[in-house]
C-alpha cells in the first residue's frame, strides 16, 4: 500500500509536469510499434466521456504490460469530428488509435463533416451503455403509454430535455416522436450540455421529460425524484429494473457505444496487431473491473461486423437527423 | 448538532500523517496548475484520476479536495502580478489586484486574495455542512426564466459600474457579445461566425479571449511604449507584508463577507460557475467605493476590489461542492471530474449519498476544511515571494509573461489556431487600450452573453413563445423590480451629478 501510494504521487506529479511534453511526443514519428508506444486520441476535453474511456484503457494496458507506454492525447471539439479529421490525415501512423462512439456518428452527420468513418480503419467496438427516458417524480405520466399519448396530443407543450443536438438523446427523442405519430421536427427538444443539467431541468419542472445515460439518472430514480419510463436497449438489461421501449411496444432502441478506430493507411499486419491488443485488453481482469465500475455493457465487435455496424448507424442517424430537420 | 459529531469523526479519519502529505501535495499541485493560465484544476484532477485508483478513498478525496481549492487560490496569483488570470473565475480579482501590484502593493494584494479565498471557502463549507438541503432546494426552483432574470440583473449591475463612459462601455459590450456568438448555436445547431471552420464550432475559449486581451494586449501595449513612458526598469519595488493591519482588516472584512454572500447561492445553481458572483461582487465594491468617495478604486487599486471577488469565487466553489454531494449536480468542470472520481469508489453523489456512504462523505467534508487551512498556510508566506517577481526588469518580465500566456493557451487543446487567435485578440487589446475602451465589459459580455441567450431561448421554447413566462414566478418579479430600482437610482444620481457639474461650470466661467 505504502509503495503504491508513493508511486501514485510520483506518477501524478510526473504526468502533470510532462503534460506538454506528452502532447508533443505524439506528434513526432519514430520507429515505435504499437506494443512499445500506443497513443490514444481522445476527441474530447479532459473529463469528457471519451477522455474517461481512453484513460481507463490506458491504465489497464499499462498495468498489464500489453503496451509498454500507452498515452492519451486530447483533441477536443465539434462532437469529436476535429479528432477524427486529424486521425484521417495521419496516413499510415501505426502506433495510434482514436476513441470514438455514438456521439461522433451524430456529429459527423449534423456538422456535415467532410470526413467520416470511411476515412479511417475501424478496429473495435468495446463497451455500451443505454439511455433512459425519465419524468419528474410527481409527473402525471405514470407509464410510457401515457407519455406517448401526451406527446402526440401536444408535442409543443411536452418539452423533452437531453444532451446536445444530434446526440443520442436527441436522436432518441426524434425516433420516439416518429413512433408516436408526431413529426420529429415538431419535438420541443431542449439541448443541455450535460446529464447533470438535464436532472435540474426535471427537478425544476422546466421540461416534461428527460433523456440521458442511465448512470446519470440512477440515483435520482432510486430516490424517487425521477421516474424511469423506458430504456433504450434492444433487450432487457440485467441489473436495470426499467423496461425497454421495445418491450412496451415502441420500436425505439439505440446504444451509446464506445470503440476505437485507426488511421486510414495502416497495413493489414498493423491492423491485426491493433486488434490483438484490443483483444488482450478485452480479455484482461482489469477491463472486467472497468466495465463493472462504469456500468458499461461488454459489446466487443471487430472486423467486418464492426464496419457494417458503423455503416448502419451512420445511415440510421442520417435518416433521423433529416427527419428532425437539422 | 448531529452534523458536528459526524464532522469531528470525519476529521479524526482524515487527520493521519499520510493523508496530510496528500493534502500538501494536492495543495501545491492545485496552486501550480491554477497559476498557469489555461491549466485548470479540472485538468489536474483528470490526470490524477487513474493514478489514485491505488489509494484508499479518503486519501484520494483529500488530494482532490486540496487540488480543487488549490486551483482557486492559484488562479488569481498570475492575474494580480502579471494581469494574466489563470482562470475565468479570477478575472474580477485581476482588475483591482493588478492595479495594487503596479502600485507596489503586490504582496498585500496576494495576501488579501489568499485570505479572501480562505474565508469565502470556509464559510461556504460551514453552510454546506449544516444547511446543504436548503442550498440544494435553490437548484430545484430555478428554471430558465429565473436564470435569464439573474443574468440580466448581473449585466446591468456590472456593466453600469465597470465603464466610466457609457458609449465606450457599450462598444466593449458589443465586442464581447460578438465573440460570445462564435460557434454552433446549441439550440438550433446553426453555425454562427465560424466561416465553416470546424475548429470554431465550439466557440472561442474564454481563456483565449482573456489571455489575449489582458496578457498579450498588455505585453504589446507596454512593449510599444517601453522607450518612452515608464522606462525599462522594474515596477515600483514591492514592499509591505502580505498580512493585513487593523485598518486594512476594517476595510476588507465587510468586503470578504459581501463577496461570500454573493458566492454561496451561486454555487448551488448551474448557471456557469463563479464568473457571475465574482463580477457582481466586484461591481458592488466599485459602487460602494464611489459612494464613499474612495479615490483608490480604479486608480491605485483598492483592497476591497480584491477581497470581495476572491471570497465570492471560493464561496461558490464551496457551495458547489454541497450541490455536488447532495444533488449529484456538477456545477463546474472540476466538479464533473470529481463525480467521476467518487463513482470509482462506489460513491454516487446524489440524494442518497449521506445515508449510503456517510463513512466517506464526512472525511471528505473534513478534508475540505483541512485543504483550505493548508492552502492559507502555504499561500500567505509565498505571497511575498511571488511579489518579488516584479523586481525583474520589465523587458524580461513581459517576455516571460508572453511565453507563459502562450503556453497556457496552447495547453487548452493543443491547437496552433488558438495561438493565432490569442495574438489577434491581443492586437485588438492594444487598439482598445489606445482608444481607452474598457476591457472588462468585453469579458463580461463574452461570458454572460451566451448564457443569457441560451436561457432566454430555453424559457421561450418551454412556454412555446409566450413572453409572459419570463415574469411568471415571484423570484423573477422580485429580481426585475430590484433591477428597475437600481437603474432608477443610477439615473437620478447621474442627472444630479450632471446638474451639479453644470452649476459649477456656470459659476466659474472658462
Amino acid at each position: 500500500m505504502r509503495l503504491s501510494a508513493q508511486g501514485a504521487i510520483v506518477g501524478g506529479l510526473a504526468s502533470v509536469l510532462l503534460l506538454v511534453a506528452a502532447t508533443h511526443a505524439s506528434a513526432s514519428g519514430g520507429e515505435a510499434t504499437p506494443r512499445t508506444r500506443l497513443t490514444m486520441v481522445a476527441p474530447a476535453a479532459p473529463g469528457g466521456g471519451w477522455d474517461g474511456f481512453a484513460r481507463e484503457a490506458q491504465q489497464v494496458l499499462r498495468t498489464d504490460g500489453t503496451v509498454a507506454a500507452p498515452q492519451v492525447v486530447n483533441v477536443p471539439g465539434a462532437s469529436g469530428t476535429i479528432g477524427l479529421g486529424q486521425v484521417a490525415q495521419m496516413g499510415d501512423r501505426h502506433d495510434l488509435m482514436l476513441v470514438t462512439g455514438g456521439v461522433m456518428v451524430g456529429g459527423i452527420v449534423v456538422n456535415g463533416s467532410s470526413v467520416g468513418f470511411d476515412d479511417v480503419t475501424p478496429i473495435a467496438r468495446l463497451a455500451d451503455d443505454y439511455n433512459v427516458l425519465v419524468v419528474p417524480g410527481d409527473s402525471p405520466h405514470e407509464t410510457l403509454d401515457e407519455f406517448v399519448e401526451a406527446l402526440a396530443a401536444d408535442p409543443g407543450g411536452t418539452a423533452i430535455a437531453g444532451g446536445s443536438l444530434g446526440g443520442i438523446d436527441h436522436l432518441l427523442a426524434g425516433m420516439l416522436a416518429g413512433e408516436s405519430g408526431v413529426d420529429p421536427a415538431d419535438v420541443n427538444y431542449l439541448a443541455y450540455p450535460g446529464g447533470g443539467e438535464v436532472v435540474t431541468s426535471m427537478l425544476s419542472h422546466t421540461a416534461e421529460a428527460g433523456l440521458s445515460g442511465y448512470n446519470e439518472f440512477r440515483d435520482q430514480i432510486e430516490s424517487g425524484n425521477l421516474r424511469a419510463l423506458a430504456l433504450s436497449a434492444p433487450e432487457p438489461v440485467e441489473g436495470i429494473d426499467v423496461p425497454t421501449f421495445v418491450e412496451q411496444g415502441v420500436d425505439v432502441s439505440m446504444a451509446n457505444w464506445r470503440g476505437l478506430v485507426a488511421p486510414p493507411g495502416i497495413s493489414p499486419e498493423v491492423e491485426a496487431e491493433l486488434q490483438a491488443i484490443v483483444r488482450e485488453l478485452h480479455a484482461s481482469e482489469g477491463w472486467r473491473e472497468v466495465l463493472a465500475r462504469n456500468d458499461w455493457e461488454d459489446s466487443l465487435m471487430m472486423g467486418e461486423e464492426f464496419e457494417r455496424f458503423l455503416e448502419d448507424e451512420t445511415a440510421r442517424t442520417a435518416q433521423v437527423v433529416a427527419e428532425l430537420g437539422l | 448538532m448531529d452534523q458536528l459529531t459526524h464532522l469531528l469523526e470525519g476529521f479524526s479519519v482524515a487527520l493521519t500523517p499520510s493523508n496530510l502529505l496528500f493534502l500538501v501535495i494536492g495543495a501545491v499541485l492545485g496552486t501550480a496548475v491554477g497559476v498557469l493560465p489555461g491549466l485548470g484544476s479540472a485538468m489536474a484532477v483528470a490526470l490524477l484520476l487513474p493514478v489514485t485508483f491505488s489509494l484508499d478513498p479518503t486519501g484520494a478525496f483529500i488530494m482532490f479536495a486540496s487540488i480543487y481549492f488549490g486551483g482557486l487560490f492559484g488562479d488569481s496569483t498570475a492575474g494580480i502580478l502579471l494581469n494574466t488570470p489563470g482562470n475565468s473565475s479570477a478575472i474580477a480579482t485581476t482588475f483591482e489586484g493588478h492595479r495594487m501590484a503596479k502600485d507596489g502593493r503586490a504582496a498585500k494584494a496576494l495576501g488579501t486574495s489568499a485570505i479572501g479565498a480562505f474565508l469565502g471557502g470556509t464559510i461556504a463549507c460551514v453552510l454546506v455542512v449544516f444547511f446543504s438541503p436548503a442550498i440544494v432546494r435553490l437548484a430545484t426552483v430555478m428554471g430558465p426564466a429565473e436564470y435569464f432574470a439573474l443574468t440580466v440583473f448581473a449585466f446591468v449591475a456590472i456593466a453600469a459600474v465597470v465603464a466610466d463612459s457609457i458609449v465606450r462601455g457599450l462598444v466593449s459590450l458589443g465586442l464581447g457579445f460578438a465573440v460570445g456568438m462564435v460557434g454552433i448555436d446549441a439550440m438550433s445547431g446553426a453555425e454562427r461566425f465560424t466561416g465553416g471552420t470546424p475548429v470554431l464550432f465550439d466557440g472561442i475559449s474564454i481563456i483565449v479571449v482573456t489571455v489575449g486581451l489582458l496578457a498579450i494586449g498588455e505585453v504589446l501595449h507596454v512593449a510599444g511604449r517601453i522607450r518612452t513612458a515608464g522606462g525599462n526598469g522594474p515596477f515600483l519595488s514591492p514592499k509591505g507584508s502580505p498580512l493585513l493591519n487593523r485598518r486594512e482588516w476594517r476595510q476588507a472584512l465587510p468586503a470578504f463577507l459581501r463577496g461570500t454572500a454573493f458566492g454561496v447561492p451561486f454555487g448551488a445553481i448551474p448557471v456557469g460557475g463563479s464568473e457571475v458572483p465574482t463580477f457582481l461582487a466586484y461591481g458592488t465594491e466599485k459602487r460602494l467605493a464611489r459612494r464613499r468617495g474612495d479615490a483608490d478604486f480604479g486608480t491605485r487599486g483598492a483592497i476591497q476590489g480584491v477581497a470581495a471577488p476572491e471570497a465570492a469565487g471560493n464561496a461558490t466553489a464551496g457551495s458547489a461542492m454541497g450541490a455536488l454531494l447532495a444533488l449529484g449536480l456538477p456545477t463546474s468542470a472540476t466538479a464533473a471530474m470529481m463525480i467521476a472520481a467518487f463513482q470509482q469508489y462506489g460513491m454516487q453523489p446524489g440524494p442518497l449519498l449521506f445515508e449510503r456512504s456517510g463513512d466517506l462523505v464526512w472525511p471528505l467534508l473534513a478534508s475540505l476544511f483541512l485543504g483550505l487551512g493548508i492552502l492559507l498556510i502555504i499561500n500567505l508566506p509565498f505571497a511575498a515571494l511571488w511579489a518579488r517577481l516584479l523586481v525583474i526588469p520589465r523587458h524580461y518580465l513581459y517576455a516571460g509573461i508572453a511565453v507563459v500566456a502562450m503556453l497556457g493557451v496552447y495547453a487548452i487543446s493543443s491547437r496552433v489556431l488558438d495561438l493565432w487567435m490569442a495574438l489577434a485578440i491581443g492586437v485588438v487589446g492594444v487598439i482598445m487600450r489606445h482608444f481607452s475602451l474598457p476591457i472588462a465589459p468585453v469579458l463580461i459580455a463574452a461570458i454572460l452573453g451566451p448564457m443569457a441567450e441560451t436561457q432566454l431561448r430555453r424559457a421561450l421554447a418551454v412556454s412555446e413563445g409566450d413572453p409572459t413566462a419570463l415574469v411568471a414566478s415571484p423570484f423573477t418579479i422580485v429580481l426585475y423590480l430590484l433591477l428597475a430600482a437600481t437603474v432608477a437610482v443610477s439615473v437620478v444620481q447621474h442627472l444630479r451629478h450632471a446638474r451639479a457639474e453644470r452649476a459649477t461650470k456656470a459659476r466659474v466661467p472658462a
